[in-house]
């Protein structure tokens, strides 16, 4: 399976050709703003930048540095205020290694913000002529990386929406593509699964201890057991193990073995099944695959969302017909004939995969109809994770030993 | 419309009901493919299980083509499958790690 794209001096192959515009901290959101309002230049707004947490900071730069080095951007244009902890320098200079043009402004140099805006409006301008026009470069199935989420879920999420992306991924996985599962908090109690799933003992353990560290986070956070135990609720609507409830989420990564498991927002280095360590916050997690390149997202969400990328498209398919029709000008496909019998999951699966290659060829997902949208980062404080890496350490978890 | 249950992968021993099924009513197993008959032999609340075959006490329960739990007692095709009758294997190793930390 081939597609039109356009290829980088780095050798990537984007499917986009976006001009990004990156404030560097919340103070200058509004100047990014004003800028690609003004060019159709893309941007997002953020409220981080400038913090006291070292490990924060590092993340929000990598972060800002994936979203400027993906293949879906031909030119940055990064916007910093000048005295903020995030260090501009350094997200330019990591960027630029690319081959891609990058500038960069600072507001407090360039006589404040109107002015910042009119010197960027001209550098965005003359910046279009810098990337390529047309997607004229041959790219394959094998070099795209497909994130997989979801959000809003209702009870078929796990029944239509989920299962028939698994069956897209098998396919993209088969033709030597890449998807990228993530959400570590939806697989607290899928680990015997996982277990199996993963290629070597490293990768076994690794996931392992990823997901015990968010079990212990969650019974921290919310002082009882519901991400280890099912709530009432849940059994109430037929979901009877933590098994079957984690597997309804993980199953849009197919049945393929997992390849490797990479950080928040590091690009992944192998093909096949990729797991990301992400929280299952929606943005931090869509945010955090598109920083590690993902071309785009299939999104499942059983009562609908409108939630995007700004460089990568973010497709919803929904659950049920009844949403679709509800939210059309926001789902891009409707798993829910399977639920009506009409159609069967391979069906849907098939039609996933012709909706990628659209995508990857030019089509329009209905996310993008804007250029400015949403970003977040995790919560990855410095003293949050020595408490769990201490609880890690006294719990003496011995679920996997014989 | 007829009632449909969701079988995710072939060797799955149950379905979803997307409806509430009741006793004696026949409902199109879809998903996988595009629908076999099964005869419903007890009420299933709408996103419930039902067995799609008999399933001996003691047997792990498959869906999304992987263990979701272990029988608890012997189950027949057509019947209910939920806690009354299925339990998972993350709830008894934490029993047995509390055992174990009892016998310290």
């Amino acid at each position: 399976m081939k597609f039109k794209g356009y290829r980088r001096a780095d050798g990537s192959i984007g499917i986009r050709n976006h001009i990004l515009v990156i404030p560097t901290v919340s103070c200058v959101n509004r100047v990014a703003l004003d800028i690609a309002s003004k060019t159709g230049a893309v941007t997002f707004m953020h409220p981080y930048g400038c913090t006291f947490d070292a490990e924060e900071n590092t993340t929000t730069e990598d972060t800002f540095i994936g979203h400027g080095r993906h293949q879906n951007v031909g030119a940055v244009l990064v916007v910093s205020l000048g005295c903020e902890t995030a260090s501009a320098r350094r997200i330019a200079d990591a960027i630029s290694t690319t081959g891609k043009p990058v500038e960069m402004l600072i507001v407090q140099k360039e006589g404040g913000a109107r002015s910042t805006r009119d010197t960027g409006i001209g550098i965005v301008e003359r910046l279009k002529g810098e990337i390529p026009a047309e997607p004229n470069d041959e790219g394959d199935v094998s070099e795209l990386i497909v994130a997989l989420e979801c959000g809003s879920s209702d009870a078929f999420s796990g029944l239509t929406a989920n299962p028939a992306v698994g069956e897209a991924a098998d396919i993209l996985v088969g033709a030597g593509g890449t998807v990228v599962l993530s959400e570590i908090t939806e697989m607290v109690g899928a680990e015997r699964v996982l277990w199996r799933r993963g290629k070597t003992d490293k990768i076994k353990q690794d996931l392992m201890t990823l997901i015990k560290e968010y079990e212990i986070e969650l019974s921290m956070t919310t002082q009882d057991d519901s991400g280890v135990f099912i709530s009432p609720g849940n059994i109430e609507g037929g979901l009877t193990t933590i098994e079957e409830k984690s597997l309804g989420c993980i199953y849009k990564a197919g049945t393929q073995p997992i390849v490797q498991i990479v950080k928040y927002g590091e690009r992944p280095t192998e093909k096949g099944v990729v797991i990301m360590d992400t929280p299952g916050f929606d943005i931090a997690s869509v945010t955090g695959k598109v920083a590690g390149g993902a071309h785009m997202v299939l999104f499942t969400t059983g009562k609908g969302t409108p939630t995007g990328s700004c460089i990568a498209p973010v497709l919803k398919i929904s659950s049920n017909n009844d949403t679709f029709k509800a939210l059309r000008e926001d789902i891009d496909l409707s798993a829910g004939d399977v639920l009506e019998g009409t159609k069967s999951l391979k069906q849907v699966g098939e039609e996933i995969v012709e909706l990628v290659m659209d995508t990857a060829n030019g089509q329009q997902a209905k996310a993008e109809y804007f250029n400015i949208q949403e970003f977040a980062i995790p919560n990855v404080s410095v003293v949050r994770k020595e408490v769990i890496h201490q609880k890690l350490a006294e719990q003496n978890d011995f679920r996997f030993q014989q | 419309m007829e009632k449909t249950a969701i079988q995710i992968k072939e060797s799955d021993h149950v379905a979803t009901a997307t409806v509430e099924l009741l006793p004696a009513e026949t409902v199109i197993v879809s998903g996988i493919g595009n629908g076999r008959p099964l005869r419903v032999e007890e009420k299933i609340p709408r996103g419930h299980k039902i067995a799609l075959r008999d399933i001996a006490a003691h047997e792990e329960i498959h869906k999304y083509g992987e263990v979701i739990g272990i029988a608890t007692e012997a189950i027949l095709a057509g019947h209910w499958v939920h806690v009354h009758n299925c339990r998972g294997a993350k709830g008894r190793r934490f029993d047995e790690i509390h055992a174990r930390k009892q016998g310290e």
